[in-house]
């Protein structure tokens, strides 16, 4: 059915593509390009290579990795362990709570589907001061630090992220055909070991969707963590980090250049790897 | 079926028991406080005393229950977790809100005093006002790019996976880093052409915001606008096509209307994800700008968004019952907004 592009049209089409895509990349190229120079350097002319080597790269690289206001590992650590284990926490329980919400068609399983799609409306600013305080409460009664812990922000992220999470996955178990679990009940299989064994891994494609909405999401989250393990805590995640670092070294851009190119560079290298599921991901999570 | 395991039966008493057992220890210790050495460790008394609780129920030997059973340990860790983190603080902030709440107490209630106090204060209606400015301007700008760049990448363009990859990598960065790196830009390469920072002068800083809110979102709403547009059937174009429509009145009167549910999806995005916007612009301006008469006063938080004002009343002023009276009418404004944009978005849709 298509007809062929006239010659000029084409041209036109793939000029436009290029600028706009100049100016989407135009902010990482200048990102790498400047991380190579020194602050100088970097102020003098930041758009050509003037002045670039790649021994002031690792200069400059060492100098921010070794700092210890941002002490760059130990916040790409925290902020990993963050994500995964609140990543697959959700996952597990995500999945068996839009299970038993979805096979269970009773007035509360209706009521507790409800309250949650309601509640992806709420805005966090209006949970956040709240929540920092019960947090601090429910700390210090029962004993177990909420806050400044990373058992505490997993909790959070849990609580957060359980809506839209169990709003996914309910309707791929709705997908799901009931006869197969009669078929697995009768074959003796126990109530829970179905979920184990039939449904939890037919739910793969959206606890894959699920893993990356929520995996962006809780990555990069910023006001959440700077909230709750504070500004200058202990515990600091990596967008917390950067934002302190930059704090303390004003307009030293060299510095700050190489702190955001850290940063970026693992949700980068994930998208190089799994371009195809992010994007698709998150067009999935978005139309549902 | 196999009759009551006996041992099975005891396990399950005995974990039962135990669990209530160190639940009701660990409440005891919680509400007398320190005594003895082992205070410090009720927190994992707690702990044992829920998951042994959880254990003996799930062995618990009965046929008709089972399923019930394992329904409610299924549903609880998230239940629990959404409970603490959302149902709660929702329903304290709201009440919080009407007291003179001080981010860790509060001494008497005052009703509305803070809802009036908030509108007395015209640095927060200024950041009313920019907050629904940006939110129109977004709304538009964004579904009006997204949707060119959709166009761009589903016409016959060489290397359309590069170029649609290439527009939505801004989003994969989170806005405090990316908010660094485009102040680097406008105060360092931008300056080059624009002579003075864009981010020096109020109107230019809000209009910096806005593009680089452009930059980092129009690549999400453009993979859904693609995603909207391959659905579009081919021989419904082919029909068109034959009928003598061109590329303009296809799009117009074929394209479009059939993805208005996605079109409702973008508006919906843009506009709940700019009215919550805070990072960009904390890391950009952090809301700084200096706006020389606005309701007879100079103010100095020119781009200060609502998300913004509410953080830094809270914890910047340590104002938190007031900070608190804010978010609760963001939250009413935000839910009216979004309800009503469904319901024009959805009686649009059944028109066409």
């Amino acid at each position: 059915m298509k007809t062929k592009l006239k010659t000029s049209t084409f041209v036109t089409i793939m000029a436009i593509a290029v600028v706009v895509a100049l100016y989407t990349l135009a902010p990482f190229f200048l990102v790498c390009i400047n991380v190579l120079k020194n602050a100088n350097g970097i102020v003098a002319d930041p758009v050509s290579l003037a002045g670039a080597s790649f021994n002031q790269l690792v200069t400059n690289l060492t100098n921010v990795v070794n700092n210890s206001n941002f002490s760059f590992w130990f916040a790409f650590g925290t902020s990993a362990l963050i994500t995964i284990i609140s990543l697959i926490l959700l996952a597990l329980f995500g999945g068996m709570a839009a299970w038993v919400i979805c096979r269970n068609k009773t007035a509360w399983s209706n009521a507790i589907y409800m309250v949650f799609i309601a509640s992806m409306i709420i805005p966090f600013q209006v949970v956040m001061l709240p929540l920092i305080s019960t947090f601090r409460d429910v700390g210090n009664f029962v004993g177990i630090p909420m806050l400044q812990s990373i058992p505490g922000i997993v909790f959070a992220y849990c609580g957060f992220g359980g809506a839209m999470t169990v709003f996914i996955l309910t309707g791929m178990v709705k997908t799901v055909p009931y006869d197969l679990e009669e078929a697995a009940s009768i074959d003796g299989c126990s109530y829970e070991g179905i979920y184990f064994r039939i449904i939890f891994p037919l739910l793969r494609p959206s606890v894959v969707t699920v893993t990356i909405l929520n995996g962006m999401w809780i990555w990069n989250d910023y006001l959440l963590p700077s909230l709750m393990l504070g500004q200058n805590g202990k515990v600091k995640t990596l967008p917390v980090a950067v934002q302190a670092f930059v704090g303390s070294y004003v307009k030293q851009w060299d510095l700050i250049l190489t702190a955001a190119l850290l940063a970026m560079i693992p949700m980068i290298v994930i998208f190089l790897i799994a371009q195809r599921q992010i994007m698709s991901g998150m067009v999935e999570g978005a139309v549902k | 079926m196999d009759s009551v395991n006996p041992m099975k039966k005891a396990a399950s008493l005995l974990l039962l028991v135990a669990g209530v057992a160190l639940l009701g220890a660990s409440l005891a210790m919680d509400c007398m406080g320190g005594g003895g050495a082992i205070y410090q460790y009720r927190g994992a008394v707690l702990i044992i005393g829920i998951v042994s609780f959880f254990l003996g129920l799930y062995l618990f030997p009965t046929m008709t229950h089972h399923r019930d059973i394992v329904n409610v340990i299924f549903l609880f860790p998230l239940l629990f977790t959404f409970g603490v983190t959302v149902i709660i603080p929702l329903v304290l902030g709201i009440f919080y809100s009407m007291t003179d709440w001080t981010g860790i107490r509060y001494t008497q209630f005052v009703g509305l005093a803070n809802y009036a106090q908030m509108f007395h204060e015209v640095s927060f209606l200024w950041s009313l006002l920019i907050t629904v400015l940006f939110v129109v301007f977004n709304m538009v700008l964004v579904n009006l790019v997204g949707f060119a760049l959709a166009l761009l990448c589903t016409s016959r363009l060489k290397g359309v996976g590069f170029f649609r990859a290439a527009y939505f990598l801004p989003n994969l960065i989170g806005g405090i880093v990316l908010g660094y790196v485009w102040q680097f830009v406008f105060n360092n390469v931008l300056v080059k052409v624009t002579g003075a920072s864009l981010l020096t002068k109020t109107s230019s800083a809000f209009a910096a915001i806005i593009i680089v809110y452009i930059w980092q979102y129009a690549g999400y709403i453009m993979l859904i606008y693609v995603n909207g547009l391959v659905t579009v059937p081919g021989d419904v174009l082919e029909a068109a096509a034959i009928d003598g429509a061109n590329a303009f009145t296809t799009l117009i009167r074929i394209k479009i209307p059939m993805i208005a549910s996605t079109i409702t999806i973008c508006t919906f995005l843009t506009l709940t994800s700019a009215f919550k916007q805070f990072d960009v612009n904390m890391a950009l301006t952090n809301g700084t700008g200096s706006v020389m008469d606005f309701m007879g006063q100079y103010l100095s938080n020119g781009t200060q968004m609502l998300a913004l004002n509410i953080y830094n009343t809270a914890i910047s002023k340590n104002s938190y019952a007031l900070g608190q009276a804010k978010a609760v009418l963001f939250f009413v404004i935000l839910a009216c907004v979004s309800l009503v944009q469904v319901r024009i978005s959805n009686s649009k849709e059944v028109e066409l």
